[in-house]
């Protein structure tokens, strides 16, 4: 007991220094995450003529004028309804395929397993601007330049590689002795796949959703080169053409860019529970 | 409850392995068969073969009176308990319990019934509503077994059960699973490395080397007539000695090799061959020692000894009593006597 007392006594400084160092290191670096947020936030809400006065820290005068603009003016609920619309499509075609193809990748003995992923790596390797002259000559001829399916399907072209790479590392990692035992207690592998892989991926599953969303959410070149118009704009490209010839309502784009920040975050903070949850499920080893 | 047959059996993995070679067993209705051997010797492959997890590259697989060989595990109506227990963690204690008579849409008031029955059975109703994360490891163990007695299969399947538990545990475990064979009379075939597990719980054992079963007989005529050095090396612990036959003075073909359990060796004043004690190692109620034989050759043998034991060093005589001896051709191991 004595012993213990002097070895704590004689750690205890060295401990807490560790302790504050850390906890300053965490703070330096949300700092630095959030510093880019909070200057946009400040901006957006500051008069025009103020914004390259001052530093724009905490904002002078407040005024919400941008954002009516936006709204009023520039109607920015349809880039916000059309990006929702590509963004949400994409994921909820995407995953479940991408569910199923990793899910026969990880588990299923076949040839050329290896080769597969290698190629699916490699599409998700392919230069962007390198597949926009083909794709758009296709859509066209699919009548399908300036709709929603006509993002939808570009877009599934990366996420879909993401997807299977993913949710492939994520599955292997998933004990086989679950689905075996699933099958013997009489399930089918479809079966199993739903009843007992998929809850216990849902992490997986919940963290390749997100990262799909945004990659849509955020993609700018097939946006731009797909969509004839205002209709169909997505919210990139609508803030990218909100400059003007002669100047850029630096405000406005600002508070797009808040706007658009929202469905994205409200997005990861519905997930996050389930993120959380799903890795404190217990373990399976006695 | 069905007999379950295998034959010509033979499975080799896609890389070449092979696990098991063309294997003929019958695993009669209501047998308790242990599948005991070194690890790597297919012994696990087996059983996912029979459990329909692995598909044979050769042979006939049959349950009752069916041929299952191109059946899916879930056609085939057996349970396994794996070495991991694989209980869902996702799902309480109840619901891994029930989780097979779901799937078979049992009716949900029957199976309520049918899980609180085994709960009761194993003791284990209070742990009902609890995930398997917040058992401990003897309780996951009887959830696992549960789990696979609450559907009444054909047969049970159980893929080294008792390994993750300490020895206090496992001895408990072990006792409980021969009378709950007792009482359910259904086919087990149990899988295992640890040779005192196969000894005390098999109706018949069978003793795997290499894809091959060497030798399959109740356990103690396993233990009394070893067919080959390698079974008579693995059954029985501390392991057969062996010794050239002609140092104990047997007639016999150039090469045999003649087989002692440890417990049978006998010491005296005199005796067949001279030996100095090298190690004692007191077990309690008696002692294991290591013993070096004067003779050329200078074989060790160990010996059990009840009782006080020769302190290290001492000389001592040792006779190998001709009712217990065992003899074995040196160069294939096969048994001779």
């Amino acid at each position: 007991m004595g012993a213990g007392a002097r070895t704590l006594a004689h750690r205890s400084p060295i401990v807490s220094i560790r302790k504050v160092a850390l906890a300053m290191a965490g703070a330096l670096l949300l700092a630095a995450l959030l510093f880019p947020i909070c200057w946009m936030l400040a901006a957006s809400l500051m008069p025009e003529s103020r914004l390259f006065e001052s530093r724009p820290l905490l904002p002078t005068a407040v005024t919400f004028e941008h954002y009516r603009a936006l709204f009023d003016e520039r109607d920015f609920l349809v880039p916000i309804r059309n990006s929702l619309l590509v963004s949400g499509l994409t994921t909820l075609v995407a995953v479940p395929v991408a569910a199923l193809c990793a899910y026969a990748l990880a588990r299923l003995r076949m040839r050329g397993k290896g080769l597969v992923l290698a190629c699916v790596l490699a599409i998700s390797m392919f230069p962007q601007i390198s597949i926009v002259p083909p794709l758009y000559l296709i859509l066209r001829e699919l009548r399908l330049l300036n709709t929603y399916p006509g993002l939808v399907l570009p877009y599934l072209t990366f996420s879909m590689p993401l997807g299977v790479w993913l949710l492939t590392g994520f599955f292997r990692q998933l004990p086989k002795d679950l689905e075996e035992a699933a099958m013997l207690d009489g399930a089918t592998r479809m079966r199993a796949l739903r009843d007992v892989v998929l809850p216990l991926a849902a992490p997986g599953i919940a963290s390749t959703a997100i990262l799909t969303f945004l990659y849509c959410w955020n993609e700018f070149l097939f946006a731009l080169s797909f969509t004839l118009g205002p209709d169909r704009y997505t919210v990139p490209v609508a803030i990218t053409l909100f400059r003007g010839r002669y100047q850029v309502p630096w405000g406005q784009v600002l508070a797009a860019t808040v706007v658009a920040t929202i469905p994205v975050a409200l997005l990861v903070l519905a997930c996050q529970r389930r993120i959380v949850a799903g890795l404190t499920v217990g373990a399976t080893k006695g | 409850m069905a007999a379950i047959a295998l034959n010509e059996l033979a499975k080799t993995f896609p890389n070449g392995h092979v696990a098991i070679r063309h294997l003929d067993l019958r695993i009669d209705d209501g047998e308790f068969l242990v599948l005991v051997g070194p690890s790597g010797c297919g012994k696990s492959t087996l059983l996912r073969l029979i459990a329909g997890l692995e598909t044979p590259t050769a042979g006939r697989i049959v349950i009752g009176d069916v041929d299952v060989t191109a059946h899916s595990p879930q056609r085939r109506d057996l349970a396994m308990v794996f070495q991991s227990y694989a209980l869902y963690p996702h799902m309480s204690v109840r619901d891994n319990l029930g989780y097979g008579l779901k799937v078979r849409r049992t009716d949900r008031a029957v199976a309520a019934q049918l899980v609180a029955d085994v709960a009761a059975a194993l003791d284990i109703q209070a742990l009902l509503d609890r995930r398997p994360a917040q058992l401990s490891g003897g309780q996951r163990q009887r959830v696992a077994l549960g789990r696979a007695i609450v559907r009444q299969p054909k047969a049970f399947l159980l893929d080294e059960p008792l390994s993750n538990l300490d020895p206090a545990l496992r001895a408990q475990a072990r006792a409980e699973l021969r009378r709950l064979h007792r009482t359910l009379g259904t086919t087990v075939v149990y899988v295992t490395h640890d040779q005192e597990e196969a000894m005390t719980l098999g109706g018949r054992v069978a003793v795997m080397r290499d894809g091959a079963i060497e030798q399959v007989a109740p356990p103690l005529d396993v233990y009394a007539r070893p067919v080959n050095m390698f079974v008579a090396k693995f059954i029985g612990a501390p392991s057969m000695n062996f010794v050239p036959a002609t140092l104990v003075g047997i007639e016999a073909p150039s090469g045999a090799l003649a087989g002692i359990r440890p417990h049978d060796v006998t010491l005296g004043a005199a005796g067949q061959m001279h030996a100095t004690v090298e190690l004692v190692e007191p077990r309690g109620h008696d002692s294991l020692l290591h013993l070096r034989l004067d003779s050329p050759g200078a074989e060790s043998v160990l010996a059990v000894i009840a009782g006080a034991a020769p302190p290290a060093g001492a000389h001592v005589f040792l006779t190998l009593p001709a009712d217990r001896r065992h003899l074995f051709d040196g160069r294939t191991g096969a048994r001779i006597a």
